[in-house]
């Protein structure tokens, strides 16, 4: 009899003690959840974030316009007939992080690409001179070079310029996002 | 230990009793409001959503012509523990206003159709332009129902405190709607301090349209839009109670538990 | 925090640290094995609660931080942007707003405890003086914190509290000016507001290292106010005993807290301050957070500027000179019946000057502001000295093992 309360006893006690541990990580944790959470964009970040409008009317062939979205720069760029050529036709082989034209471009003309340089998160130059060697662009900060498609050609960044969603709600109307 | 908290006890209360002799002096500010009965109060209070959206087209139609309510937004209206208009319906509704937008690349103010993410327009451009044609600047109804309160004075405040009545800016937002006493001066109110309010009487019957089957009466009114109120200045409320709730069942189990510990543990220093 | 460690670590790493640094040490002596009497009662759990709370002010201060805006433009707008579009933005800020006057419902009932039983008698009046820093800090910190909503409340008690300075003689104005930043409360005064906000919970914190040190230094007074002789037998080591206790405490304080966050938030706060802050416009009542009233109700029972303001100060500074205002040998109101009396008196003369805090300043209530404040201060420099030469203490136990046990005293009598 003796022999079992004693064995009995210390079950008893490490369960309520046990009990008593979780409950106070439950408690620390549920404490902490909102901590953490508050971090995380707020209502009025996400509301701001909604899809924008873009004219294209004002975009003339061969010109780049860049637009602030989600607080990153959005590069609509009127691509001309040489620079669509370009695009088209590079090599997959030749490229590090291969996509075909068609498959950035939902229309030829119009390339839209976030930009925002796929190695370090700077902002690439694009104006005529600037552009690098591919004609596309050139991040000043360790060298990379895109092309017309905003596709990686050379230098450390690892992926092709980010293609956000975008839609074309009338032939002179973009909306992004 | 014990006499420390009988002594204690006994304080706080002979304080009670002289804190009522000496509160019926406070009372030249009007009348008081009477205690009203809302769907939010208590601690499983909630919104009714139907009043809400009543609410919301008195507010609408009949305060929004004067008062601003800067931190409306027209997404809060679909938000949960809200009106509960759906995304569709504030989309709609916000593009009816027109909302002030740029500078373009003109550099000029331009107008567009509102979006959810705006804020619900003031009809005046700033308060100086308000105070122009009405004469005052009226107030921003953001807030107004937790701005405003009456005194109950110190006892009856830990009373409020357990009994968890915390409804005295909305009932007196409510009591105000409907202190118009005097038919022949519109701006008499027996709830204002000093019995002058600048509004003029702005409900009355059958003004709001309703579509629901609601009575079209001033008291509905009232009572609809100040729960609205009550919602804008508190949007989060229902989160809050039932989230309390939660924490109320957990902590008053945990507290259990560590008794339940503390018991055993000291059992070895008896 | 008392006295070289006999403390080893286990594993070889834990010895290689320990003999580099030896924090373990430090633990083990100040947390583990650190004596505690025997006989302490609930009424000494609230230094672990104020512990809990000042830690949950700093974290929800410094998440709260993370989206306000020190602006006189934005102040009142981020904090409602808190409220309604931060993640939990809600409930952070309740705590943050409900935590200070449960800080200050802690502090007030760790202080009366002490009071009550004496513990800032000799060898504990450092210990005690670092207790009244603590406390001065918290009422600055709290006063600053109220500020930043920057609603009319805030607005107008930051301007009557700075105004209190203007009655030094002579400096006055240019240190009202020097707060100020400017030619009133404005968006310089918000700005330093916010920094030293933010700075003194730190400096608090430091404080309380001390007062925790010298505690562990003197040891913990008890309810029967005798010192440990014997430390088997009128000691429990602080864990697993105080420990336990003191976390079963802040877990009962914490349901209390709860209550105020998730069912009451604002019942203790003013509606006007959720009206933006209008420097054209004074509320009809100005009324400071409930936990300054009983020292707002002194200020404004003297007819003098200047009188007011050295009263209302004087009456936290005298706090500071208890430990030699009390003459008695006993420690203990436990056995000293007419203190006992007087204590009581005192406590309800506290809550008296509250309540005459939150009225307006006229007829009756200035008259009993009056006898109230003289009271206040009769008790510190009258009762406390001449109690000690005419009261008859009760029989003590002589250690603190008979009393738990109910030997000898007046403990045996009464069970």
């Amino acid at each position: 009899m003796a022999t079992a309360t004693m064995a009995d006893e210390p079950t008893r006690r490490d369960m309520l003690f046990i009990a008593t541990g979780a409950a106070a990580a439950v408690g620390a944790g549920s404490l902490a959840w909102p901590l953490v959470s508050q971090m995380n964009p707020d209502a009025s970040t996400i509301a701001a974030g909604a899809p924008i409008e873009v004219d294209l009317k004002a975009i003339p062939e061969g010109g780049i316009v860049t637009v602030k979205w989600r607080g990153k720069p959005i590069f609509v760029r009127h691509r001309t007939k040489k620079e669509i050529d370009e695009a088209v036709s590079a090599k997959l082989a030749d490229l590090p992080d291969p996509q075909t034209d068609a498959a950035r471009a939902k229309k030829p003309e119009w390339l839209i690409v976030i930009g925002v340089c796929t190695h370090l998160g700077c902002i690439p130059l694009g104006t005529q001179g600037t552009r690098g060697e591919y004609d596309g662009w050139f991040c000043p900060c360790h060298g990379s070079v895109y092309d017309t498609s905003g596709r990686i050609r050379k230098g450390p960044a690892p992926k092709n310029l980010e293609v956000p969603a975008y839609a074309f709600s009338s032939d002179t109307k973009l909306t992004i996002g | 230990m014990n006499r420390f908290t009988t002594f204690g006890l006994a304080a706080a209360l002979s304080l009670g009793l002289l804190g009522s002799g000496a509160n019926a002096a406070d009372d030249a500010h009007g009348k008081l409001p009477t205690r009203q009965s809302w769907s939010f109060a208590g601690p499983f209070g909630k919104f009714d959503q139907a009043q809400l959206q009543r609410g919301f087209q008195v507010f609408r139609e009949v305060c929004s012509t004067c008062h601003a309510a800067r931190y409306l937004n027209f997404r809060d209206l679909s938000e949960e523990g809200g009106p509960g208009f759906s995304e569709a319906q504030v989309k709609a509704l916000a593009a009816e206003y027109d909302i002030q937008d740029g500078p373009d690349d003109r550099g000029e103010m331009f107008k567009r159709p509102g979006r959810p993410a705006d804020r619900f327009p003031w009809n005046y451009p700033n308060p100086e332009a308000a105070k122009a044609t009405l004469g005052v600047v009226p107030p921003d109804l953001s807030l107004m129902a937790k701005a405003r309160s009456y005194a109950r004075g110190f006892p009856m405040i830990l009373i409020d405190a357990l009994a968890q009545y915390q409804e005295h800016g909305v009932d007196y937002v409510y009591a105000l709607l409907n202190g118009y006493s005097d038919s022949k001066d519109a701006n008499h109110n027996d709830y204002f301090p000093g019995g002058k309010i600048g509004m003029a009487k702005p409900l009355a019957d059958n003004r709001v349209d309703y579509t629901d089957g609601s009575p079209k009466t001033t008291q509905q009114y009232a009572k609809d839009v100040s729960a609205f109120l009550m919602w804008l200045a508190e949007p989060k409320l229902e989160e809050r109670k039932q989230t309390g709730f939660k924490a109320m069942v957990f902590l008053i189990l945990f507290a259990g538990l560590m008794y339940l510990t503390k018991k055993k543990i000291w059992a070895a220093a008896h | 925090m008392s006295g070289p460690s006999t403390f080893v670590p286990k594993s070889a790493l834990g010895r290689w640290f320990e003999s580099r640094l030896p924090i373990g040490g430090l633990v083990h002596s100040s947390f583990i094995v650190y004596p505690t009497p025997r006989n302490l009662n609930y009424w000494w759990t609230f230094g672990a609660i104020l512990s809990f709370m000042l830690g949950a002010q700093i974290i929800t201060g410094v998440v709260l931080a993370m989206h306000y805006t020190p602006h006189v433009d934005h102040a009142f707008s981020s904090v409602e942007h808190i409220m309604r579009d931060v993640n939990w933005g809600w409930f952070i800020r309740y705590a943050h707003s409900n935590g200070a006057s449960m800080f200050f419902v802690a502090v007030y009932i760790h202080m009366l405890r002490g009071l009550y039983y004496g513990s800032y008698k000799a060898p504990r009046e450092v210990l005690w003086i670092l207790g009244v820093i603590i406390y001065l800090l918290m009422m600055a910190t709290g006063f600053m914190g109220y500020v930043l909503p920057w609603g009319q409340m805030s607005f107008w008690g930051a301007t009557v509290i700075t105004n209190l300075f203007s009655a030094i003689p002579l400096v006055g104005d240019s240190i009202t000016t020097w707060l100020w930043g400017g030619y009133s409360v404005d968006n310089p005064t918000l700005n330093r507001f916010f920094s030293l906000h933010y700075l003194l919970p730190f400096m608090i914190a430091g404080v309380v290292i001390l007062h925790v040190w010298a505690l562990h230094v003197t040891g913990q007074n008890n309810p029967d106010g005798v010192e440990v002789k014997n430390v088997e037998r009128d000691t429990l080591q602080f864990t697993p005993y105080a420990t336990i206790k003191d976390s079963f405490a802040v877990v009962c304080f914490m349901i209390f807290y709860a209550w105020f966050i998730f069912y009451t938030p604002n019942i203790l706060g003013d509606a006007d301050n959720y009206i933006p802050a209008n420097p054209l416009s004074t509320p009809a009542h100005i009324v400071p957070e409930w936990y300054y009233l009983p020292f707002y109700a002194i200020l404004r029972a003297v007819p003098s500027k200047l009188g007011g303001v050295i009263l209302m100060f004087g009456a936290i500074a005298i706090l500071a000179f208890l430990p030699w205002l009390d003459t008695s040998r006993v420690r203990s109101a436990k056995y000293r019946p007419m203190y006992k009396v007087f204590f009581w008196a005192f406590v309800l003369a506290c809550l008296g000057l509250g309540f005459l805090g939150s009225q307006p300043p006229e007829g009756g209530y200035t008259i009993a502001a009056r006898l109230l404040t003289l009271y206040y201060f009769a008790f510190f420099i009258v009762i406390m000295p001449l109690l000690g030469l005419f009261e008859t203490p009760k029989p003590m136990p002589a250690t603190i093992a008979d009393a738990v046990l109910g030997k000898g005293g007046s403990a045996a009598a009464k069970h």
